[in-house]
């Protein structure tokens, strides 16, 4: 009865002052995003790699980005790759494939291992994507030939009479090349991504010829392929 | 006391807001048509970048949600923190720079867009440069509102404040937090968050977007319209104060639900899908809150058109808060999730709850603020017709095509292997995605009747001189 009472008169302060209020409010608020968000940052076992460190590219001294093998561990995007990962934010692929693949039976024979948080590490934004009005393109790379990708981009129905994706065909007319580059890569070191000083340097140049679908297939060819998952390993609880 | 009313507190701005709505109204939904049928009928992309599905579908959310619905709570918020306070909004030069600034923000949102200028993340795409002008005048918006607050003439701070300000809070830590960027440029930048953090930081900004500003500010509209139009008291004082802290306080976890099955440690989607189910509770007190104002004037519902709007739009507001937490469960999550059935689910929300309760209060402000009645009665009772039926459509085209796109997901032949490919569930789709189409064109020609008939009204009420009359009647009484 006294606790009724008490909460009565906290309740009629906050209706009576509008900066009480606004402090309750702030306080309550926070709390829920606190408890979900900072132990993702803080909790070792969110990153498999911490568990299964084979999942990163122990990259050595000298090597370029493009020494790296399918299945060596992740790394960062090639500055081709990350053309591409830019033109798929710019055309919104996200709004109709998810980069995530869950744990069940039928997708894994329809996309294949389950994603783990590892393989999106070097996403600045990530990309998992909230609905399949097309498929997952998590483990996309390998599955289908380049040209098979060009012909797609440019008339979908082409290849696939069911699908409902606009055609890109002005992907093939536009360049990548460009001077900005080095500094998309700066400031992904900036966030966190691995870069060297080499790879920064010799970014512009990588996009030298290229097409932005030339950067689109690499960046769909790269999906899934760079680091190489153990079927009998748990990675996840 | 219509010309006392017009003199004391500041009208026009909320005149404008109020009329920018609906057009906004109109433009959102339109986008919103055509992208539909575009999955119904691809060739409807035309091979021009500009208005292809991926960069028109980002326009559409940010025109509904933003354009659309900010224009509402501003409206409806600067109203009815006036009435309840009893006093003029703090400063009317703020509350001008608020206005122009946020549709400054429409325009560039219009323009970047489909330019294919975006941050690339979900429901939060405009640049950063756009998303500093967001953050100034949102804290612009709630400062001249919690001002208003500390002003005020009467003792107790009216429940459809509390709302305001909880979603003005929750808003601002959202956006700040989730637009956290780096600039490459003046339109690129990168998120300086990635992979399962930048998904949890997502999906915590997508939820509540949903959450405070769509639910929260609506209800703020709720707790001040739907009592004055039915002219009764709110239903429960108590039942008030409870939701309201618990919907607060709740309301903030649960984001973690867009990511069962996710690479998101499993702990933190489970704590989000508990806290989901247990959001039925303040999410059916608010909607039985409303409708029971209405106890004992249910024939008003006979009479006025208006309060149909509010009373569906709590139906539907019911209904969309009990099948959220039932998506939530992680048995259920696994057929819907990336399926249609989420289109469904926030459309439902949307279309029946969020346009619906805002439909109804903006009639309620043009009259009062128009001091006229509105050019065509028969022509809301249409539009609350069409928006209904529309709505309707529209959610039960989704429920089925996504249900039955989990369901050929995951479906098995007798041999034990995938029964469909993915391009046959695509084809499965094409009679809902029309259908669906159909739905929104008829909720966007109920739109249309709504511009018209406000369009026509503000010609009315110049035509007769009754804001004229209103504005001055005053000097001399």
């Amino acid at each position: 009865m006294a606790n009724e009472n008490q909460s009565v008169s906290i309740q009629e302060k906050t209706e009576k002052n509008v900066w009480f209020l606004l402090i309750l409010l702030a306080l309550a608020l926070s709390v829920g995003g606190l408890v979900e968000i900072v132990p993702l940052f803080t909790m070792k076992n969110t990153m498999e790699y911490n568990a299964a460190p084979e999942l990163l590219w122990q990259r050595q001294a000298g090597q370029t980005l493009n020494d790296h093998k399918p299945g060596d561990g992740m790394r960062p995007y090639t500055a081709l790759e990350l053309a591409g990962r830019d033109i798929y934010l710019r055309e919104g692929c996200y709004t109709c494939h998810s980069q995530m693949v869950r744990p069940f039976r039928d997708e894994k024979e329809r996309y294949g291992h389950y994603s783990l948080a590892s393989e999106s590490m070097y996403d600045h934004p990530f990309q998992w994507g909230s609905k399949r009005t097309g498929p997952d393109f998590a483990r996309l790379g390998g599955k289908y030939s380049d040209d098979w990708h060009r012909k797609h981009l440019r008339a979908p129905r082409s290849v696939v009479p069911e699908s409902v994706m606009p055609n890109y065909p002005w992907l093939k007319d536009n360049s990548v090349e460009g001077k900005d580059m080095e500094a998309r890569f700066s400031v992904m070191r900036l966030v966190g991504v691995p870069y060297t000083d080499e790879d920064i340097a010799s970014a512009n140049a990588e996009l030298a010829g290229k097409t932005e679908e030339d950067a689109m297939v690499a960046y769909l060819q790269v999906l899934g392929t760079m680091a190489k998952l153990d079927e009998n390993k748990v990675y996840r609880e | 006391m219509d010309a006392a009313a017009e003199q004391k507190y500041n009208f026009d701005v909320v005149r404008w807001f109020t009329v920018m709505a609906v057009v906004y109204l109109v433009v959102g939904a339109l986008i919103g048509v055509y992208i539909a049928a575009e999955l119904a009928w691809p060739i409807l992309n035309l091979d021009i970048p500009y208005i292809t599905f991926g960069r028109l579908r980002p326009l559409h959310t940010n025109a509904v949600i933003f354009a659309f619905g900010g224009c509402a709570l501003m409206a409806t918020s600067y109203y009815s923190v006036q009435r309840t306070c009893g006093v003029r909004l703090w400063s009317d030069k703020l509350a001008w720079f608020v206005f122009i600034g946020w549709n400054l923000i429409v325009v560039s949102a219009v323009i970047t867009l489909p330019l294919g200028l975006t941050s690339g993340k979900e429901y939060a795409e405009l640049e950063w440069p756009i998303d500093l002008l967001i953050a100034v005048v949102w804290l612009a918006y709630s400062f001249n509102f919690i001002m208003t607050l500390a002003i005020r003439k009467s003792s107790h701070i009216y429940v459809s404040n509390w709302f305001f300000l909880g979603m003005m809070v929750m808003i601002t830590y959202l956006h700040v937090v989730n637009s956290l960027a780096i600039p490459v440029s003046l339109f690129r930048s990168y998120s300086v968050f990635s992979g399962v953090q930048d998904a949890m930081i997502q999906w915590w900004w997508g939820h509540n977007a949903v959450g405070f500003y769509l639910t929260a500010g609506f209800l703020g509209i709720m707790y001040y319209f739907v009592p004055k139009q039915a002219g009764r008291p709110v239903y429960s004082y108590s039942l008030s104060v409870i939701h309201f802290w618990a919907l607060m306080f709740g309301y903030v976890w649960l984001g973690a639900h867009h990511l069962q099955y996710t690479a998101l440690p499993d702990w933190t989607g489970s704590l989000g899908a508990a806290v989901s189910l247990a959001m039925i509770i303040p999410s059916w007190g608010g909607a039985v809150n409303g409708m029971m104002t209405l106890s004992g004037a249910w024939d008003k519902l006979r009479t006025d058109y208006v309060l149909r709007f509010m009373i569906m739009s709590l139906a539907f507001y019911a209904m969309s808060t009990f099948e959220g937490p039932v998506m939530s469960l992680k048995t259920v999550n696994a057929l819907s999730h990336y399926t249609d059935w989420t289109v469904g689910h926030v459309h439902s929300g949307a279309l029946g709850w969020v346009a619906m309760v805002a439909i109804g209060a903006i009639y309620h402000m043009m009259t009062r603020t128009f001091h006229t009645e509105m050019w065509s009665l028969k022509l809301i009772n249409a539009h609350f017709w069409t928006a209904t039926i529309g709505a309707v459509i529209y959610v039960v085209a989704m429920w089925v095509s996504g249900i039955m796109q989990g369901l050929m997901w995951r479906a098995y032949d007798e041999y034990g292997t995938l029964a469909y490919t993915f391009a046959e569930s695509v084809e499965a789709m094409h009679p809902y995605y029309a259908m669906r189409a159909v739905g929104g064109a008829i909720f966007l020609l109920g739109a249309v009747m709504m511009l018209i008939n406000v369009l026509m009204t503000v010609t009315k009420a110049s035509s007769e001189g009754s804001l004229q009359q209103a504005r001055t009647a005053a000097a001399t009484a």
